[in-house]
């Protein structure tokens, strides 16, 4: 091994300024040797001094033993998008060692475990600042036994970022207690190891880096979570009461957090007896057909599912959208097609949500980009279920779900649950003795959306048939054609009108802009600072961020009419949304001003990306 | 008017007709309508509430046959095999109601296979009745996978593949209750509805159920006549409701008297044999000694009254069902709202 002063020293020119709170780090590990809690404790560390950042976890379809990347953004401006450049490479495995040394831009930092890497790569690129740590040595104080050194090696450089980046000490120890809680005796040995990390920094690596964090106290009230956890606590309070589900990455987490809060807070105490009803189907036609008996029957029901689940379901979305039964679907989306890539992140699944199932049919689709709205969309996905008595989906991507981001704490909320168009056998008296006749699927209100009566409405007026085949108004069987088409069309009356009522876009205007930018889900994380790069280079920018399908097309409509052109970005190759704005867009010339920005590379979009784009859109014209 | 006036009621108060449903539009002498006739006057007899009924469907000729009985209840005819799915749901988000599935070979057997199997470990308390005729009616005349080997299709193709015995399937798979019936024999289906709707937990019932279109011919191993000729009755079933005085006292080893949760009893009697229902390896020997013998074995096959149906594991029993719950029993109060939130600074 070489000594380390001959590789601290750094090989470029040192820099003179001083980069305070604004660095991306990455530490490349093996899945499944615990970094992750390293990991945890840093990021936390970051967001405890204030300071902007997010979290992301790079995995494999694996459970132990392929690489996994956890990058930590840290940004006084608040970018939080992923950052395309690595500031500060931690190395850690062997099998990446050398393409990750080869990805690192000149001037990066890169820390490595030199008891198991070589230092060779390193010195080859001679462009790098390079912070050797033989850590398995470190830890020789700390721990004998193999196995637990191996669990206690992430702790180290944890100790040495934190000393070369002048993190809070205080800090940092607290996250490791929160983070080994009612474990103090791995508390303490992880304390240990991690102070071996600052030793080894303090004796051997002389600062060479510009980097540095301080307390900012940017961040307020807010909290640091994954989009999935959060939107289970949004379904707790919209009141799910019945979940089908089958495990699939990356939505499981969102179920397995839903389950675990049940357990905890609707399990009556005297009886046990559970207010939450979970069952993890066989497949996921059976979780969306339990889904749709249960809110068939009256329930506030839900899935969580990804793309391969969403393309199982789709005759049973059919019959949720044409029998008008309320169900809500989570779809955390991945790449596809077919298995695609289960760990990476994409907006592939527009379409197929939209329009799910044979035949006609659009569905009410939620796109959240932050935490704040997978739980808002979570909650009121129910209420909109049942006012519209129909499949809802709720698309989050792999990046919102199950990455880190801070965000708001959401306001507990009094609001009482909306639970739509339900006939009591007091208001089936009252039509009767108004002389009228309720009908299953007859519109009473001119809004397209029929009254429904649930099991066990003992009226004698009360029960009907429900059926995917042809029915008319009162749900008897029919093959009529102008009953078919009559149906088919109150339908569309009815998706139409949640046009309205869904979340309407938001706009984020500059005076004087003339492009516009359209977007939509967790590539609303990457629009600031991408916005700010246009700005920077001259090009002034309008953002629309549209939040549901079916589109507000007034909306859309206006902001065609305001823009020389308009760049919808996505992160799918087909421009899925673009599709569906193409198909309501009425304003002569307006689809003309569309210019797509797409990305699919299954990495969560950045922002150079999409100034790139739209820079090279407007060089060209 | 005169007739609804003068209509018997039952102990629930209400008439026949009201367990009646939808004129069939199966065709003139299909077995599926004999079963729909002893489902309508099971449930009247028992006196359930009809409208606490829900009538599950999956797609096919027997799926269409919950729109015949119980008009009251609630039908829904969902998709091809997947009615297991949706029937829990509903159980789920209403365990008070009364869910009865009908579904065919063809839904059962093959598309639906699986969802069928699950249904079946979970226990789910609800009557599944198999209309089985071995024959793809709707489509005209495909076998189906309960169709024996060797059997002849109306246009003269011979099966090739060995059947599914859903019994036998039922029994390893964990189910509580397992009987084969036959469309043309009322008095024993009566029972056996009875008894599954008695019954806590799922209850299969694979009727044997000629399709008169398309498998009723010569060479056909589910015709009318062959199901006559090879039906063999395992046992003479009685059905007490808690409220009847047995006919008879039952005489330990004369009869095996099987007590129900609803406090209704099942008498059954061996028909030449002493098999308890209770016993596992005895029901699935049975059906292999009649399978090679190329005997249709009717009668309660196997039961595990004692079993904890799927509600109940779950812990699902509230008073107040899932489709009550309001914002009070779904949200956790302010405090713990705000507690597991701070666990995320």
């Amino acid at each position: 091994m070489n000594p380390p002063d001959t590789l601290t020293a750094p090989q470029t020119t040192r820099p003179q300024t001083t980069i305070v709170n604004d660095l991306s780090i990455e530490a490349a590990t093996v899945n499944g040797t615990g970094s992750q809690s390293a990991n945890n404790i840093l990021a936390k560390s970051f967001f405890r001094m204030g300071i902007p950042m997010s979290a992301k976890n790079l995995f494999p379809s694996n459970i132990q033993g392929l690489p996994t990347w956890f990058t930590i953004r840290v940004s006084k401006h608040g970018y939080t998008a992923r950052k395309k450049e690595l500031d500060w490479l931690i190395g850690m495995n062997p099998t990446t060692w050398e393409k990750d040394v080869a990805g690192l831009r000149p001037g990066a930092v890169v820390m490595w475990n030199s008891n198991e890497l070589p230092d060779a790569p390193v010195k080859a690129r001679g462009d790098l600042i390079a912070y050797p740590i033989p850590m398995a040595d470190c830890l020789k104080s700390v721990a004998a036994d193999a196995k637990l050194k191996k669990m206690l090696i992430n702790m180290v450089y944890v100790g040495a970022v934190a000393h070369l980046l002048g993190m809070e000490e205080e800090v940092v120890l607290k996250a490791i207690s929160d983070q080994f809680r009612n474990k103090q005796k791995a508390a303490e040995i992880n304390v240990a190891a991690m102070r071996t990390g600052v030793d080894y920094a303090k004796a051997s690596l002389p600062k060479a880096d510009p980097y540095r964090v301080e307390r900012m106290n940017a961040n307020g009230n807010k909290i640091l979570i994954e989009g999935n956890t959060i939107s289970a606590l949004g379904c707790l309070m919209g009141g799910a009461t019945v979940m089908g589900w089958y495990p699939i990455t990356p939505s499981s987490s969102l179920a397995e957090v839903l389950i675990s809060l049940a357990k905890k807070h609707r399990v009556d105490a005297a009886t046990g007896n559970i207010r939450f009803a979970d069952v993890q189907c066989e497949d996921e036609l059976a979780s969306l057909g339990l889904v749709l008996g249960a809110g068939w029957a009256g329930a506030r029901s839900m899935t969580t599912t990804a793309g391969p689940g969403i393309s199982l379901m789709n005759e049973f979305v059919g019959l949720g959208y044409y029998a008008e039964i309320p169900a809500v679907i989570f779809d955390v989306q991945r790449v596809g097609p077919s298995t695609g890539l289960p760990t990476r992140t994409a907006q592939g699944d527009v379409t197929a949500a939209a329009f799910c199932s044979h035949g006609d049919t659009e569905h009410l689709v939620f796109h959240p980009c932050s935490p704040e709205e997978c739980y808002e969309f979570a909650r009121i996905s129910f209420d909109y279920s049942e006012r519209y008595q129909t499949p809802v989906f709720v698309l989050l991507d792999l990046d919102l779900g199950m990455n880190f981001w801070m965000c708001e704490p959401p306001q507990y909320t009094n609001e009482a649950f909306q639970r739509g168009k339900v006939m009591t056998p007091a208001k089936l008296d009252e039509i009767k003795a108004a002389g009228k006749k309720w009908g299953r699927y007859l519109d009473m209100d001119g809004d397209g959306i029929p009254w429904r009566t649930l099991p066990g409405n003992p009226h004698p007026d009360a029960a009907y048939f429900t059926r995917g085949s042809g029915h008319d108004e009162y749900a008897r069987y029919s093959e009529d054609p102008d009953v078919f088409r009559r149906n088919l069309e109150r339908l569309k009356k009815k998706i139409e009108g949640s046009r309205a009522t869904l979340p309407q876009p938001i706009l984020d205007a500059m005076p004087g802009a003339k492009v516009g930018i359209l977007a939509y889900g967790s590539t609303n994380n990457a629009m600031r600072e991408a916005r700010d790069q246009l700005a920077a280079a001259g090009v002034k920018s309008d953002y629309l961020r549209i939040r549901a399908t079916p589109l507000a097309t007034d909306v859309l409509e206006k902001f065609f009419r305001e823009h020389d052109r308009v760049y919808v970005v996505e992160q799918n190759r087909d421009g899925q949304m673009e599709l569906m704005i193409r198909q309501v867009l009425r304003t002569p010339g307006a689809v003309d001003k569309i210019r797509p920005v797409r990305h699919f590379t299954g990495f969560p979009v950045d922002a150079r990306t999409i100034s790139d784009g739209v820079l090279a859109g407007e060089a060209k014209r | 008017m005169n007739t609804a006036v003068t209509e018997k009621t039952n102990r629930a108060g209400f008439k026949l007709s009201d367990y009646q449903g939808l004129p069939s539009t199966l065709c003139k002498g299909c077995g599926h309508d004999n079963i729909t006739r002893n489902i309508v006057q099971a449930y009247f007899e028992l006196g359930i509430e009809p409208f606490n009924v829900v009538k599950t469907s999956g797609i096919g000729c027997s799926s269409k046959t919950p729109a015949y009985f119980v008009h009251r209840g609630y039908g829904m005819n969902s998709v091809h095999g997947r009615m297991p799915s949706v029937s829990v749901g509903a159980k789920l988000a209403n365990h008070h109601l009364q869910v009865i599935g009908v579904s065919g070979d063809g839904d059962t057997a093959s598309i639906g296979m699986g969802q069928f199997c699950h249904l079946i470990r979970r226990n789910v308390d609800m009557v599944y009745v198999v209309e089985n005729n071995g024959v793809y009616g709707l489509t005209k005349g495909q076998f189906s996978a309960t169709s024996e080997r060797g059997a002849k299709s109306k246009v003269g193709e011979v099966n090739e593949f060995t059947d599914i015995d859903l019994c036998a399937l039922t029994i390893t798979l964990g189910g509580t209750f397992v009987a084969r019936g036959f469309s043309n024999d009322a008095k024993q289906m009566g029972v056996l509805v009875k008894a599954a709707v008695a019954h806590r937990g799922t209850a299969m019932l694979d009727v044997v159920s000629p399709c008169v279109t398309f498998n009723n011919h010569e060479g056909s191993t589910k015709s009318i006549h062959y199901v006559m000729e090879h039906d063999i009755k395992l046992n003479e079933l009685g059905f007490v409701a808690p409220w009847e005085q047995p006919a008879a006292e039952v005489k330990p080893g004369e009869a095996i008297e099987i007590p129900l949760p609803d406090g209704s009893h099942l008498i059954v009697r061996g028909v030449g044999n002493q098999h308890d229902p209770h016993d596992k390896f005895g029901a699935l020997q049975l059906l292999e000694e009649s399978r090679k013998k190329g005997e249709i074995l009717t009668g309660l096959i196997y039961i595990a009254e004692k079993e904890r149906d799927f509600n109940t594991a779950l812990r699902v029993i509230n008073p107040k069902t899932m489709a009550q719950m309001d914002e009070a029993d779904c949200r956790p109060p302010k405090e713990a709202f705000d507690k597991y939130l701070n666990g995320f600074r």
